[in-house]
């Protein structure tokens, strides 16, 4: 065991986990609205609608993360046409190519996520909501939307867990985030134990944190029986 | 359409055994996962709180932690190991590692402590008077746990197995940084020749969507089958 080693690498792997950190909270943000959009989109009664959100929710479940974010950086920017768009200041940037790919991936999952909280939603809590004449306008942002995000917490905490275990693959495209750097020390010093221990305590040390806030807010929100 | 032919002009026949390697790795790793599974499931229900703190030190680290990290862990400490453990038998030379064995070894590790969560929810919600009645009824040890609990756990782990198969089909695409040739690696590789990495990913991603939709199709056969008594 190197512990000097485990010691001077912890400064530069913690540097990186804000990298890391900021494509979490970027993409979990901007995926959660995409959930939820496409989860509004599968609760339409149109099939055509309906249809299209489930490919988008069975395409990005049924292929790996690495691929995605490969299609995105490596392919997209082989069309000629978009080079001239300024959806090149993007989409050059393997950045905002690894937070696109996350947030779309993410997106999918949550899209499941919510959807079957939505419909675990008893139809007698809106019947009502109804029958006390509320708009359905009201109905669905405060009696639906509420009662669906305490049902997907658990799950929802689940999915935040593994998008986090996800960001690691920004380090596949030349991003230093917590991985990228723990790959870069072991191969400049063979060391891999040691740095497997550091970097692993801290993703363990952020996947606790997550765990204990989950279990957190679904107690704060928990229905009063 | 020129670009997937067989034969020396296109990469259809290279993806082809690239897909191969790549349901080779997944089965392998999930058989991997199956035996640690078999390891660390009755730890976790084990009496014993010595033994529940080792099983849930596995499924905790492993499931906490990045599958790329592991991976990384394999690659570059691997060898090292091996060699580490050869020297205390007196053997010096140097020794390497296949990537199909630390692949499957790195994801059948991750499989493993998913599998170890699915069984370990499948006993336990298993009727404590089933154990019971069996017993009572004078079936010997063996044949309480194969007749009786196994196909009872089989039934109910079946449905969330198919979900640890999805996340080491997937995985296994992450083995590519390791050189092993999978769909990954190969279309890599084509991407890299040809200068067409939109088409070479994309039909990467055909492939990976087959192999998920197929064997969903054939997992929900033994669920059925397993099914039949309810």
């Amino acid at each position: 065991m190197d512990f000097d080693l485990m010691i001077t690498s912890f400064p530069k792997l913690l540097g990186a986990t804000v990298v890391t950190l900021k494509l979490l909270s970027a993409s979990l943000f901007f995926g959660l609205l995409l959930g939820l959009f496409f989860a509004i989109l599968r609760l339409n009664k149109n099939i055509f609608i309906n249809k299209f959100a489930y490919s988008y929710s069975y395409i990005f479940r049924g292929t790996p993360l690495l691929v995605q974010i490969f299609i995105i950086y490596f392919g997209l920017g082989q069309i000629e046409y978009l080079r001239t768009t300024f959806l090149w200041v993007i989409l050059k940037e393997p950045y905002w190519c690894a937070i696109i790919a996350f947030t779309l991936n993410t997106g999918a999952y949550t899209s499941e996520i919510l959807r079957s909280a939505f419909q675990t939603i008893k139809p007698g809590i809106i019947e009502a909501g109804k029958s006390l004449g509320i708009s359905n306008k009201i109905i669905f942002y405060k009696i639906q939307i509420p009662i669906a995000i305490r049902q997907s917490l658990p799950a929802y905490g689940n999915e935040i867990i593994l998008m986090m275990k996800g960001t690691s693959l920004a380090s596949t495209v030349t991003l230093m985030d917590l991985t990228g750097v723990a790959k870069y020390i072991i191969s400049t010093t063979f060391k891999p134990i040691e740095v497997f221990i550091v970097a692993g305590g801290i993703y363990l040390f952020m996947t606790f944190i997550i765990h204990n806030v989950i279990k957190y807010l679904e107690k704060k929100y928990s229905f009063q029986q | 359409m020129e670009l997937l032919a067989f034969g020396k002009t296109g990469w259809g026949d290279e993806l082809f055994y690239a897909t191969l390697m790549t349901i080779a790795v997944s089965i392998t790793a999930m058989l991997v996962g199956f035996f640690f599974a078999l390891i660390f499931t009755p730890l976790k229900l084990s009496k014993y709180k010595t033994l529940n703190l080792v099983g849930n030190f596995y499924t905790t680290v492993i499931r906490g932690v990045p599958e790329l990290l592991v991976i990384y862990l394999f690659f570059f400490g691997g060898s090292g190991a091996i060699m580490y453990v050869a020297s205390i038998f007196g053997y010096y030379e140097y020794i390497e590692i296949n990537a199909f064995i630390t692949g499957s070894m790195a994801i059948g590790i991750i499989s493993g402590a998913y599998s170890t969560e699915v069984f370990r929810g499948a006993i336990q919600s298993i009727d404590k008077g089933q154990f019971e009645a069996a017993k009572v009824l004078g079936i010997n040890k063996f044949g309480q746990f194969y007749k009786i609990i196994l196909p009872q756990i089989l039934r109910l782990a079946i449905p969330n197995l198919s979900n640890v198969w999805q996340i080491t089909l997937k995985d296994t695409s992450l083995i590519s940084v390791t050189g092993l040739v999978e769909i990954m690696r190969q279309s890599y590789i084509a991407a890299g020749s040809t200068r067409d990495p939109l088409f070479f990913y994309s039909f990467a991603a055909v492939l990976y969507l087959l192999l998920t939709y197929v064997s969903m199709k054939l997992i929900n056969k033994l669920e059925v089958r397993y099914n039949k008594g309810y």
